[in-house]
């Protein structure tokens, strides 16, 4: 377990270190004060949430849950959440599957990884779609891939922009085998519809979003945004460094690196996310 | 070639070996015709043997030993069935933007008379040729040239014949830096959009973003001794036992096999191997193949490009398992929610 003594969390991780070491995330009794998971700052925690979550000493994005991100997106009253009953099953009888949903169930308080609805933001009407990366990493199974396909197929009938942000380090979820796989290409298609419907679909990527999911929805958007410091890629970085025998430069993956490689158009601080959105979508309706 | 034998095969790997050796001595011109006559009837019994204990074999086979199966060193690969099925072919190369892929392949030909574009990772033979091929795991000029071929089918108007066989996508530096989760994406998406028939065969392996870049098909065969996974099966043991050697249970939970896909909806039909799989008698599986493709182009072909591009989207759209409770319905209806009727 690659956690270095000082308990910093290092920057190259695959999904499920990243799991047990949000578990061993230590908050100071009281929960006055937060340690920043980068740099080990410690953060006055009223301050770190009027920051977003973002480190002032580091600049780190912290982890939103989807509580968070709804609120820090959409216009304050306005989110109307839609799907919410859809529940996970367990297709295969994937060994431990049903017991770690239900665990994950009770702690993030929704039924899934992703959560739909729509709203507006700064005053724009969207179909709003996000994954939520303290569930299940956010991997993404039936549930997450169809509320996915709703969301995208919505805008194209109401002819609303889509957004969609995306947290998932686990890509897709494999307690579901190849079902899982299926709702890569089952968004990827909805996204065609949106083309086709000529509606704008917009993606924000946050830590971290990786393999079968950025390889579907999360890389189809008409403008695609990224947070600061994001791991996004297909393959995790300790996969790649394992097999390859290779040491990756620093900064692989994040999403400065995927600016230069030209797989994104901006990185965008988590402060100024919504008004940059904004733009966009004032572009897009005018 | 020298044979090799997956584990399930041990038992009749000695067989083989006999019957070989008794071929050798009947090709042979110098041997006595009494001695020829013996040398017949010991093989036929031993080919009968042999063929006894495949299938008792092959009616009792772990999915583990269908991964192996489908990794087979001697299991025939794309560009085998191209060479066989088709009359005429020539592979085009490159992405137009970077590089050419040797871990994908793709050109026009002639398959049953029509003009079709052929896709397909592609494997290798011996070492070098793997190295050469990365083991079909094919990267983001690999996906990038497929989809060049599609969309000059989907412009002329011919169909498009995708074949599957990879343990998935390119695991490189190099790949990260030129965008394959892009390139995947980006295949599924524009595939969605063709107005041509896509037909897909899983001839192997069916690795992950690696196959399903490839496969968003008006209909998908399995070969019966295929696979189709999210994650390779060691891959998923190291993640959930932290063991990779426990593949073969994982293999068993992930629900890869070809007739776990075809009661998942994942494949649309099962394509029988010849006794003791592709490998054991290539021309009778090319001929399987082929006729099965021809047969669902024949079918793909009465639609218009319009209504191609709604089946294929409602063919991957009713896909997944989960609850939904009933809503309250404005009028007396017997249809369950979409999609939840799988549950």
């Amino acid at each position: 377990m690659a956690i270095t003594p000082n308990g910093h969390e290092p920057r190259k991780f695959d999904q499920f270190e990243i799991e047990a070491a949000r578990e061993k995330r230590k908050s100071i009794p009281g929960d006055l004060w937060t340690k920043c998971n980068e740099c080990g700052f410690m953060l006055y925690t009223k301050e770190f949430e009027n920051d977003l979550r973002v480190c002032r000493k580091c600049g780190a994005h912290a982890n939103l849950n989807w509580r968070e991100r709804v609120a820090i997106t959409l216009d304050e009253g306005t989110f109307v959440e839609h799907d919410a009953d859809l529940e996970p099953v367990d297709p295969l009888g994937f060994p431990g599957y049903a017991k770690s949903v239900a665990k994950y169930q009770q702690r993030c308080g929704i039924k899934e990884a992703a959560v739909c609805g729509e709203g507006r933001l700064l005053g724009h009407p969207v179909q709003f779609g996000l994954t939520d990366f303290n569930f299940l990493a956010g991997s993404m199974g039936s549930v997450v891939g169809e509320k996915v396909t709703r969301v995208l197929e919505r805008a194209a009938e109401t002819g609303m922009p889509a957004l969609i942000v995306s947290g998932s380090g686990g890509g897709a979820r494999m307690h579901e085998g190849a079902l899982s796989l299926m709702q890569m290409a089952k968004a990827s298609a909805a996204a065609a519809k949106l083309e086709r419907a000529r509606v704008p679909y917009l993606t924000v990527l946050t830590h971290p979003s990786m393999a079968g999911v950025q390889a579907s929805y999360a890389s189809l958007g008409d403008v695609i945004l990224a947070e600061p410091g994001a791991l996004i890629g297909f393959t995790g970085p300790r996969v790649i460094e394992q097999s390859l025998r290779i040491k990756l430069p620093d900064g692989f993956q994040s999403a400065e690196f995927q600016l230069e490689h030209g797989m994104v158009d901006l990185v965008v601080p988590r402060a100024e996310l919504k008004a940059t959105l904004g733009r966009l979508l004032e572009f897009f309706a005018n | 070639m020298l044979n090799r034998f997956v584990a399930a095969e041990q038992p009749i790997a000695e067989l083989d070996t006999k019957i070989q050796e008794l071929d050798r001595i009947l090709d042979a011109q110098s041997v006595p015709e009494d001695a020829l006559t013996d040398a017949r009837e010991q093989r036929d019994q031993l080919v009968a043997q042999r063929d006894d204990m495949l299938r008792d074999i092959f009616t009792s086979l772990s999915p583990w030993d269908k991964v192996l199966l489908a990794r087979h060193p001697q299991r025939p690969y794309t560009l085998d069935y191209i060479q066989e099925m088709c009359d005429s072919f020539d592979e085009l190369h490159g992405d137009r933007t970077f590089g050419d892929d040797p871990a994908m392949v793709g050109g026009i030909g002639q398959l049953g008379g029509r003009s079709v574009v052929i896709v397909g990772q592609q494997k290798g033979r011996n070492v070098a040729e793997r190295q050469h091929r990365n083991f079909g795991y094919a990267g983001p000029e690999g996906y990038r040239k497929a989809l060049r071929l599609m969309k000059l089918a989907d412009k002329f108007r011919k169909p498009i014949l995708c074949l599957v066989d990879t343990p998935g996508a390119a695991c490189l530096q190099s790949a990260e830096e030129r965008g394959i989760s892009e390139a995947i994406a980006r295949n599924q998406k524009e595939m969605a959009l063709l107005g041509v028939p896509v037909v897909v065969v899983v001839i192997g392996e069916g690795g992950s973003g690696g196959a399903i870049g490839l496969a968003v098909g008006n209909k998908v065969f399995m070969l019966e001794h295929a696979m189709y996974s999210v994650i390779q099966p060691e891959a998923c043991a190291s993640i959930i036992w932290r063991d990779s050697t426990r593949g073969a249970e994982a293999a068993e939970a992930l629900k890869l096999t070809a007739e776990d896909a075809l009661e998942l909806g994942i494949a649309d039909e099962i394509l029988p191997e010849p006794l003791g799989g592709a490998h054991r008698d290539f021309g009778e599986m090319a001929r399987r193949v082929k006729t099965a493709l021809v047969g669902a182009l024949d079918e793909l072909e009465k639609l218009t490009p319009e209504e191609l591009i709604e089946q294929r989207y409602q063919r991957f759209r009713k896909l997944g398992r989960y609850y939904e409770p009933p809503r309250e319905a404005p009028a007396v209806t017997e249809e369950p929610a979409a999609g939840a009727g799988n549950e």
